[in-house]
Parts: C-alpha cells; sequence; structure tokens
C-alpha cells in the first residue's frame, strides 16, 4: 500500500483563487517524490495540506480525500499535533528558531514532552549526523543557530526535522536560497534519507527534479496534468504540457 | 549659482539639525530650572526632615517619603495590573484572534489609550470607588488599589499597541517552523513569539510603567490624597498621595520662592529622575539585545 494516497482533492482560497483541482496521487513510501511545475501551481498548497500547516491560511472550500496509511488525516478527529511530528517540513527559506544550534534540535522532543534526556542528547548528534552537518557544528553546539551560514542552516532545520523521526518529510524548495555546493549535500543527504523516510519534494529547478526524482508530477495551476516515474517524466514525457515545460519552452 | 546651493543647503541642514537638537535643548533647560528652583529646598530644610514620613506643609513638614511610597505602590499596582492584561491582549490580537476581531479591537484599544484621565477620574469616583468599598468593606473606597486599577488601565493600550507592534514584528515563518515539528500554538506562542519579540514588548513594558507614573489626575480624584506611607501590601487598600498630585494640588497655592514652593521643585525633580531611570534601563535592556543580535549576524 501507498504510504500516502490523496483522492479526488480540491482546494480554493478565501479570496477566490483556486489552488488545488480534483488531485488524485498516490505517494509511495521510502521514495523521493517530486512535486514541480511552474510558480502558482498549487505545489506548496499541496505540500502544506499534508502536515495540515495550511489550516492556518485561509481556506474556504476543501473537499476529497487524503490518506496517510489508510487513515484520513483530513477528518476533524485527526490529532494535527501527532501528524505534524509524523510528517516534519523544510521550508523554502532556512527557519532556524532563534535559538542555540543544540536547542534548535531538542525543541521539538522538548514540546512534544520528551523528558529522557539520553535520548534528547542522542538525538541531537543522530540527527545531524544524518543531516551531514555534524562535523561542521560538533564544537559549537551551544552557538546561536543564527550564525550558520545558509546551506547550514538548510540543513539544520533538515535536521530539526528528522530528530522527531518522522515518517514522512516535506521538503518546499529546500535549496532555493543555497549555493551549488550546499544543494549538493542537501540532495545527497536526501538520497541517503530515503530508505528511511517517505521523501516529497518541491524542487526549484527543472533540473533538480529530474536529478532527485523516482517519482515526479507535474502540477500546472492546480491541475495535476502528468505523474511518471523520474526517468520516463524527464525524457519521454506523455502529455505536450509538461514536455514543453520540462524542454523549457515555458515557465 | 553654486554658492547659492551650497548655502540653501547648508542653512537647511542647520534648521534639521536644531530641530534634531531641540529635543535634548529642552530637556536639558528644564533639568536646569527644576535644579534651580528645586535645590534651595535642600539647603533650607534639613534632610532629616526631608527623609522624614510627615507631610504637612503648614506645619513645615517636609517628609517626602510617604508621596515617593504613595506614587510607587500605585505605579506597582498598575504594572501587576497592565503587564498581563497588557501582553495578554497584545498576544491574543497578533496571534490567536481572527482579523476581523483585530481589525475591530484595534481602534477601541487607541480610543482608550486617548482617553482624557480626567474622565477615568470620574468613572474611578462613581463607580469603581463606590464599588471597592463595598466589596472589600472598606472605611473608604479610595485608596491606592483604586488608583493602581485606573492607572493600569491607562497604561494598558500603550502595553496592547506597542508589545503587538513587536509580536506582529515576529517573522511568521518562526511560527510556521515551529508549527510544523509539532509545537502547539500555545509552546509557539510561549516559546518562539514571545522570546523573539523580547525587547520590543520590553519597551512596552516600560513605556506603560512611564505613562503611569507620570500621570496626575486621575490619581488625584480616586487615592484619597492623603500622605500616609505605606508600610505594606496591606496599604493599598487605604489613601495615599503621589508625588504628581502633591505638585498639581498644591503648587497654584504656594507663595512662590517659599520653602515649601522650592520643596515641590524638589518633587519634581525626583520625578524627573525615576523617569529617567526607567527610560534608561528600559534603553539599556533593548541596546544589550541589539548587540547581541549585531554579534550573532556578524
Amino acid at each position: 500500500m501507498n504510504k500516502i494516497s490523496i483522492q479526488n482533492f480540491s482546494l480554493q482560497y478565501s479570496d477566490g483563487t483556486e489552488s488545488l483541482r480534483n488531485i488524485s496521487l498516490e505517494i509511495p513510501a521510502n521514495q523521493i517524490t517530486v512535486l514541480f511545475g511552474p510558480a502558482g501551481g498549487g505545489k506548496s498548497s499541496l505540500l502544506r495540506v499534508l502536515n495540515r500547516l495550511n489550516d492556518l491560511a485561509d481556506v474556504t472550500h476543501q473537499e476529497g480525500k487524503v490518506l496517510l496509511d489508510g487513515e484520513d488525516i483530513l477528518s476533524l478527529k485527526t490529532d494535527v499535533i501527532a501528524l505534524r511530528r509524523k510528517v516534519g517540513m523544510v521550508f523554502a527559506r532556512p527557519v532556524v528558531l532563534p535559538f542555540s544550534i543544540r536547542e534548535n534540535l531538542t525543541y521539538g522532543l522538548e514540546v512534544a514532552g520528551e523528558k529522557d534526556s539520553d535520548r534528547i542528547n542522542g538525538s541531537v548528534e543522530n540527527s545531524l549526523q544524518q543531516a551531514a552537518l555534524w562535523d561542521e557544528v560538533k564544537d559549537r553546539l551551544d552557538d546561536p543557530a543564527i550564525a550558520l551560514s545558509g546551506g547550514q542552516q538548510q540543513r539544520l532545520c533538515l535536521a530539526r526535522v528528522l530528530a522527531l523521526e518522522p515518517e514522512v518529510i516535506l521538503l518546499d524548495e529546500p535549496t532555493s536560497g543555497l549555493d551549488p555546493i550546499s544543494t549538493g549535500k542537501v540532495e545527497e543527504s536526501l538520497q541517503g534519507l530515503k530508505q528511511d523516510y517517505t521523501i516529497i519534494l518541491v524542487p526549484h529547478s527543472v533540473q533538480q527534479a529530474a536529478r532527485t526524482a523516482d517519482l515526479a508530477a507535474f502540477l500546472l495551476q492546480g491541475e495535476l496534468v502528468e505523474v511518471a516515474s523520474g526517468d520516463t517524466m524527464f525524457t519521454n514525457p506523455r502529455d505536450q504540457r509538461t514536455q514543453d515545460y520540462v524542454q523549457g519552452r515555458f515557465g | 549659482m553654486d554658492k547659492n546651493i551650497t548655502r540653501h543647503e547648508s542653512l537647511i541642514t542647520f534648521f534639521i539639525k536644531s530641530t534634531g537638537y531641540s529635543a535634548i535643548v529642552f530637556v536639558g533647560m528644564i533639568f536646569i530650572f527644576l535644579l534651580l528652583e528645586g535645590l534651595p529646598a535642600i539647603q533650607k530644610v534639613n534632610l532629616a526632615t526631608l527623609f522624614s514620613s510627615r507631610w504637612y506643609p503648614i506645619e513645615d513638614y517636609f517628609g517626602l517619603l510617604p508621596l515617593i511610597g504613595g506614587s510607587l505602590i500605585i505605579t506597582l499596582g498598575a504594572i501587576l495590573i497592565a503587564v498581563p492584561f497588557g501582553i495578554g491582549s497584545a498576544v491574543y490580537l497578533s496571534e490567536i484572534a481572527p482579523r476581523w476581531v483585530r481589525d475591530l479591537m484595534k481602534p477601541f484599544i487607541e480610543i482608550l489609550g486617548g482617553l482624557p484621565s480626567v474622565v477615568l477620574g470620574f468613572l474611578g469616583m462613581l463607580i469603581l470607588s463606590p464599588f471597592l468599598r463595598k466589596l472589600l468593606e472598606l472605611p473608604t473606597g479610595l485608596t491606592a488599589l483604586t488608583g493602581s486599577i485606573l492607572l493600569g488601565g491607562i497604561a494598558i493600550p500603550t502595553v496592547v499597541s506597542v508589545a503587538e507592534d513587536a509580536l506582529d514584528a515576529v517573522p511568521k515563518s518562526f511560527r510556521d517552523a515551529s508549527l510544523a515539528i509539532g509545537a502547539t500554538e500555545w509552546q509557539t506562542i510561549w516559546r518562539v513569539t514571545l522570546p523573539a519579540a523580547r525587547s520590543g514588548v520590553l519597551t512596552a513594558i516600560m513605556l506603560g510603567v512611564g505613562r503611569a507614573i507620570g500621570e496626575t489626575m486621575t490619581v488625584m480624584m480616586v487615592t484619597g490624597n492623603a500622605p500616609i506611607l505605606p508600610k505594606g501590601i496591606n496599604d493599598l487598600f487605604s489613601p495615599v498621595r503621589t508625588m504628581t498630585a502633591t505638585i498639581a494640588a498644591e503648587m497654584g497655592e504656594v507663595a512662590s520662592g517659599s520653602v515649601h514652593y522650592h520643596v515641590l521643585f524638589l518633587i519634581g525633580i525626583v520625578l524627573f529622575l525615576i523617569s529617567l531611570i526607567v527610560n534608561i534601563t528600559a534603553s539599556a535592556v533593548v541596546f544589550r539585545q541589539k548587540k547581541r543580535q549585531e554579534r550573532i549576524l556578524s
């Protein structure tokens, strides 16, 4: 069974803009699923539905189902806090909280009520290792996180998500503000992480989509145009619009 | 032609500069004036009298302690009311309230802030103090507590509006990030948003304190104006008199150049110093944090 199943999902914002129209998408576990397409296509909206962060936005109309492990996460009964611990998110711009490096990592566990300090300390090192940041910061964990470089901050954000041991990781253009070397490092970490996690990525370029995608979904103006494996999508897409976009004719 | 423009420019520069410096000049001149009129009091009245606890100018008792104590206890009470209510409403407005509630409430809070203090004094005299007298079974409703409640009310709008601006300036991304790792709304407010807005919130509190300690009319109307030195928390329920109320009440009747006259100016100096200390503390706190942030960013 697929990890996440989006069924006939539509979403409309209160200013009348329709963000998503009748989306159906199956997202497999332990793969990198890439949502790509031109700006305003609804990629971020879709991502924010998956951890219910869109609850904060002015959504007037929403219909359809989103199942995580077979359970509808949009239902009123869903424990949103627990859901967000299971479905972590990394944002486009690195948002380190105004604490030290260590506190950025322990914050999630502490608000979750974790008291075991061994477990908390262990997860600091563990998550930094996974995000390929440990060697760079191990001697200055108590420095303010804002002192890190942009690329390091973004990997810290990834580590912060990993510290909670989620099942799904959402990444919204995680490398848009990073230089090529940092971008490479983040992408490399993702390849390593997919053994343990389900990863959903909104890339910041078609090239990145092509590099990282196991499964790719092309979103255009709120519509899901095409879903295919990464290899097919970027070499031999079915739909003319996908082909135009992938080959750089628009967008 | 060129010369003309240069002269023109330097004239404007001079004008703008002098408006800028005028604030400092005014403060300096006020302080000098206060010193000139107030310091003779120290020569004419010995210090032991000034630090006694009896204020009865007609018989040459010029003890300032009851007045200072009165101002402090009322201000303290006002802070205890204004800080939780002010920060609470600011948090509600900026973090929790839906947009329309916020758009509705902000103007009301600003109106509350612009209310003349005499009007609040009326409310205090006619409604609050009889109510407190009955509720707490006091001999009189004109007490320090009445003054504190009203001063708290006066300080709240200042605290709310400055603190709300500070909270609003915290990037939305901080909240998103905190919520996205499973923090509740309350955890996010308490652990991320409020600390991030710390310096603005402190400024709000200090401005509120400044507003409360300088307030005259309301306290004069509702605190009973008995110059009794408050000795403990129980004295919240008895009448007190503040420094500001004393100056306002007695200045009109005092003979210019008399000892009493100079002592009133001395009270003015004390008030001036207190508000200076409050302001310096506030900016020191904010400054220290700025330094820290700058260090972090560099």
